[in-house]
C-alpha cells in the first residue's frame, strides 16, 4: 500500500530489460494472450512439412506465388477482422468479392470504361453491400449470421446473374492484371525494405521518446531494438530471395523482384492498423466488441459503428474481389465462390483474432493468410485429392477456433 | 451535519416525479434533495423504483412529470449527454467497462483527448494516473492492465475514476458495494467518502444497511415508488431504517398507515 499509484509492469519490464520482455510474454501466454504465436508455429510447420515433401513447394517460383495467392484472402480478412471485431460475422464477403469484380468486369471489359472508373464501381458495389448488411444487422436488429447467410445465396445469384450462366468475363487490363502478378524492380524491393523497417524504427523510437518526456513508464530499448532488428533479418530475407531470378528461361522471359502486390498489402495493412489503433473510431470499435452496452452508456453510436464496420469489411472483400480478378484474368460465377469464405475467416481466426469479438488485429490477417496461402499452395502439391484438401482447410478452421475458445477460457481463467 | 443540510442549497432537487412505465407507475410524486459534500442514501426494497429514479435523473430516461432543478436552474434532461454535460456521471450496478481495454481506455472511453484525429495517449495515460492517484488509489498495478485482469474491488474503483474524471458535480453509485468481499466494501466506501469530502455531491445507492450507516450524511427512502422520508442519517438507527424500506413508515417518520385512511 506504499507503492505509488502506477508501479506499471512494463516500468519492471524495462529494469529486467530482454530477459523481463521474455517473462512477461510469457506471462501473457500462460494467461491465454497468445497474439500471433500459433499462427507463426503453424506456419513453420507447414513450411517444413510441405518442404520435405515437395521439392517444388520451397522453389523460389513457388513463393512468389505463394504471395499472390494468398493476397486475396488476406484482404477479404482484414475486412473480416472489423467485423469479427465487433462480435459479428460476415458470410457474404467472398460472394461480395465476386459481385464486386463482376461489377468491375462489366464496367471494364464489356462497358469499356478506363480501369480507375471500373476500380471506383467494384468499391462502391462492395460499400453498398456492407452498408446494407449493417442496416439489417444493426438497425433492424437481425443476427449478422442470418442476414449475412442471405447475402451468400443471394450474391451467388447476382453474380450468377451479371456474368450469365456459364460464361466469364475476361480482364485484359495492364494495369489490374499487374497488380497480382508483376514484381517491383529488385532495386524497388531495396527501396520497400528500407522504408518499412525505416518507418516502423521511426515510429517505435517515436513512441518512446514520447513517452519518456510525458514521465511514463517505456519498454527497454533493448526490447524495441530487437523487435526492429528481427523485422529487418525476416524482410531482408525475404527481398534477398524474391530478388532472385526465378524463371525457368531468363534470357526469354526475366522473372524477378518482390510482387507488386506486398507494398500494396502494407500499405494497407498500415492504414487500417492506423485506423484501429490510433483513432477514437477504431477504440469504439473494440469497445463496441468488448462489451457493447457499455460503449452506449459511453454516448458511443453503437449502430453507425457496426454499419461503418460492415462498409468497411465488404469494401475490402471488393478489393479482395479486384486481387482474384487480376489473378485469374477473369471473373467467372465462382469467383468467391467455393473456399474463400472459409479460407479468410480462417485465415483472420487463425491469425489471433477472436469469435467473440473485442480483440483482433489487421496484422492477424496477413499472417494468418500467409498460413492459410501456405496450405492451399502446398497441399496440391502432395495430394491431387480434393475431398483432402477439403478436410484439411476445415479441420484447419475448427483447429483456430479451437485455440481461440481455449485462449477465451484461460483468459476468463486468469482474469486477463 | 444535519444542521447545515437544511442551510445550503441543494445542487439537485426533484418535485414531484412521475413516471411510469405502460400501466405500471413506477414513481409516484417523488421528491429528493442532493447537496454538494454530502453522500445521499437512496435506500428502498427491489422494485421501489430506485434504479428507475436515477435512470431519470442521468437522462436514460425521460420524466413523465414533475421538476427537475439543478444548481438552482430548472433543466430538461433527456438524454445522458445533457446530464454528462451538467455534470452528472453514473456508476452501473452492472459495471458499464470494457473488458477488452485497459483502464486508461475504459477512464476516457466515448471521450477520447485527440490531438487532431490522432488519440493523445500520453495525455490521457497521465491525466488517468493523476486522478486515480488523486483519489488515493494504490491498488492498481499499471494503468494500462486489461480491465478483465482486475478485482471486483479495483474495476469499482475504475468506474468511480471514471465517473469522477470529468469534473463532475454529482456522481451516482448504484449498488458499488454489492459483488464485493469485506476488505474491498471498506475500499470502496473510504472512496466515496472521499468524493464527498472533495466537494461532490453523491448519490449512493445500497442494501447494505451498515454501508449506509457509515458513509451516508443523508437517507432517502423509496417505498414502492413513494418517497418514504428524506432525512439527515444521525437522526436515524439501524431499525429505522430498516422500517422505513420494508413498511414506508417508522413511528412519525414515513408515509401515512393506508389502512387508517381506509377506515377513516
Ligand atoms: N423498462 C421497464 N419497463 C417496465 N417496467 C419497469 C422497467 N424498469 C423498471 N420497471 C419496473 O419498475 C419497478 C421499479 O424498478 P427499479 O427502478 O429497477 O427498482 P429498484 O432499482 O428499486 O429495485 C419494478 O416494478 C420494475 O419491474
Ligand atoms: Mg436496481
Amino acid at each position: 500500500m506504499t507503492t505509488t499509484t502506477a508501479t506499471p509492469a512494463s516500468e519492471t519490464l524495462e529494469a529486467g530489460g530482454l530477459g523481463g520482455a521474455v517473462r512477461d510474454y510469457v506471462d501473457r501466454l500462460r494467461g491465454g494472450d497468445t497474439g500471433s504465436l500459433p499462427a507463426v508455429l503453424g506456419f513453420l510447420v507447414l513450411v517444413i512439412l510441405f518442404s520435405a515433401t515437395s521439392d517444388v513447394f520451397s522453389s523460389k517460383l513457388n513463393w512468389a506465388n505463394l504471395l499472390n495467392q494468398s493476397a486475396a484472402y488476406i484482404f477479404i480478412a482484414m475486412g473480416l477482422v472489423f467485423v469479427l471485431l465487433l462480435g459479428e460475422i460476415d458470410l457474404g464477403a467472398g460472394y461480395t468479392a465476386g459481385t464486386s469484380a463482376a461489377i468491375m468486369g462489366v464496367v471494364m471489359t464489356q462497358k469499356g470504361y478506363a480501369w480507375p472508373i471500373a476500380v471506383v464501381a467494384c468499391l462502391v458495389t462492395g460499400a453498398v453491400i456492407g452498408f446494407t448488411i449493417g442496416l439489417l444487422v444493426a438497425r433492424l436488429g437481425i443476427p449478422s449470421f442470418v442476414v449475412t447467410l442471405a447475402y451468400f445465396l443471394g450474391l451467388q445469384g447476382v453474380l450468377l446473374l451479371v456474368i450469365g450462366e456459364g460464361g466469364t468475363i475476361p480482364i485484359r487490363d495492364e494495369t489490374i492484371l499487374a497488380v497480382n502478378n508483376n514484381n517491383l524492380t529488385p532495386l524497388l524491393g531495396w527501396a520497400l525494405f528500407v522504408v518499412v523497417v525505416g518507418g516502423y524504427a521511426a515510429i517505435t523510437f517515436g513512441n518512446l521518446a514520447r513517452r519518456r518526456s510525458a514521465g511514463l513508464p517505456t519498454t527497454a530499448p533493448a526490447v524495441v531494438l530487437a523487435k526492429i532488428g528481427t523485422l529487418g533479418v525476416l524482410l531482408g530475407g525475404a527481398t534477398l530471395l524474391l530478388n532472385q531470378e526465378r524463371s525457368v528461361n531468363p534470357a526469354l522471359n526475366s522473372l524477378k523482384g518482390v510482387p507488386i502486390i506486398v507494398p500494396i498489402t502494407i500499405v494497407f495493412v498500415v492504414g487500417l492498423t492506423f485506423l484501429l489503433t490510433r483513432t477514437s473510431f477504431g477504440r469504439h470499435v473494440y469497445a463496441v466488441g468488448g462489451n457493447a452496452e457499455a460503449a452506449r452508456r459511453a454516448g458511443i453510436n453503437v449502430a453507425n459503428i457496426k454499419i461503418t464496420c460492415f462498409v468497411i469489411g465488404s469494401t475490402l472483400a471488393a478489393i479482395g474481389g479486384i486481387l482474384i480478378a487480376s489473378r485469374d484474368n477473369s471473373v467467372s460465377p465462382t469467383s468467391g465462390g467455393s473456399q474463400t469464405l472459409l479460407l479468410s475467416v480462417a485465415a483472420a481466426v487463425i491469425g489471433g483474432t477472436s469469435l467473440f469479438g473485442g480483440k483482433g488485429r489487421v496484422i492477424d490477417a496477413v499472417v494468418g493468410g500467409l498460413v492459410i496461402g501456405v496450405i492451399y499452395n502446398g497441399l496440391p502439391l502432395i495430394t491431387s485429392k480434393a475431398g483432402i484438401q477439403f478436410v484439411v482447410t476445415a479441420g484447419v478452421l475448427l483447429l483456430a477456433a479451437s485455440v481461440d475458445a481455449i485462449a477465451r477460457r484461460r483468459a476468463a481463467a486468469s482474469g486477463r | 451535519m444535519s444542521t447545515s443540510t437544511s442551510s445550503t442549497t441543494p445542487l439537485l432537487s426533484l418535485r414531484g416525479i412521475n413516471k411510469s412505465f405502460g400501466a405500471v407507475h413506477v414513481l409516484k410524486g417523488v421528491d429528493l434533495d442532493v447537496w454538494p459534500g454530502k453522500v445521499t442514501a437512496l435506500v428502498g426494497d427491489n422494485g421501489a423504483g430506485k434504479s428507475t429514479l436515477i435512470k431519470g435523473i442521468a437522462g436514460i430516461y425521460s420524466f413523465d412529470s414533475g421538476s427537475y432543478t439543478f444548481e438552482g436552474q430548472q433543466v430538461e434532461v433527456t438524454n445522458p449527454k445533457q446530464a454528462n454535460a451538467l455534470g452528472i456521471e453514473v456508476v452501473y450496478q452492472d459495471l458499464a467497462l470494457c473488458d477488452n481495454l485497459d483502464v486508461v481506455q475504459n477512464l476516457y472511453l466515448g471521450r477520447e483527448a485527440t490531438s487532431g484525429v490522432i488519440l493523445d495517449e500520453t495525455l490521457m495515460e497521465r491525466k488517468a494516473t493523476e486522478t486515480l492517484k488523486g483519489l488515493s488509489v494504490r491498488t492498481l498495478k499499471s494503468v494500462r492492465m486489461k480491465v478483465s485482469s482486475l478485482s471486483g474491488g479495483q474495476r469499482q474503483t475504475v468506474a468511480i475514476a471514471r465517473a469522477v474524471l470529468w469534473n463532475s458535480k454529482l456522481v451516482i453509485l448504484d449498488e458499488p458495494t454489492a459483488a464485493l468481499g469485506v476488505a474491498q466494501t471498506e475500499q470502496v466506501l473510504q472512496l466515496v467518502r472521499r468524493l464527498a469530502d472533495a466537494g461532490l455531491a453523491v448519490i449512493l445507492i445500497s442494501h447494505n444497511m451498515n454501508d449506509v450507516i457509515r458513509v451516508a450524511d443523508n437517507v432517502a427512502a423509496l417505498y414502492l415508488g413513494q418517497m418514504a422520508a428524506q432525512v439527515p442519517s444521525e437522526s436515524l438507527s439501524h431499525g429505522q431504517i430498516v422500517e422505513l424500506i420494508t413498511a414506508g413508515r417508522s413511528g412519525d417518520l414515513g408515509l401515512k398507515a393506508p389502512d387508517k385512511e381506509v377506515v377513516a
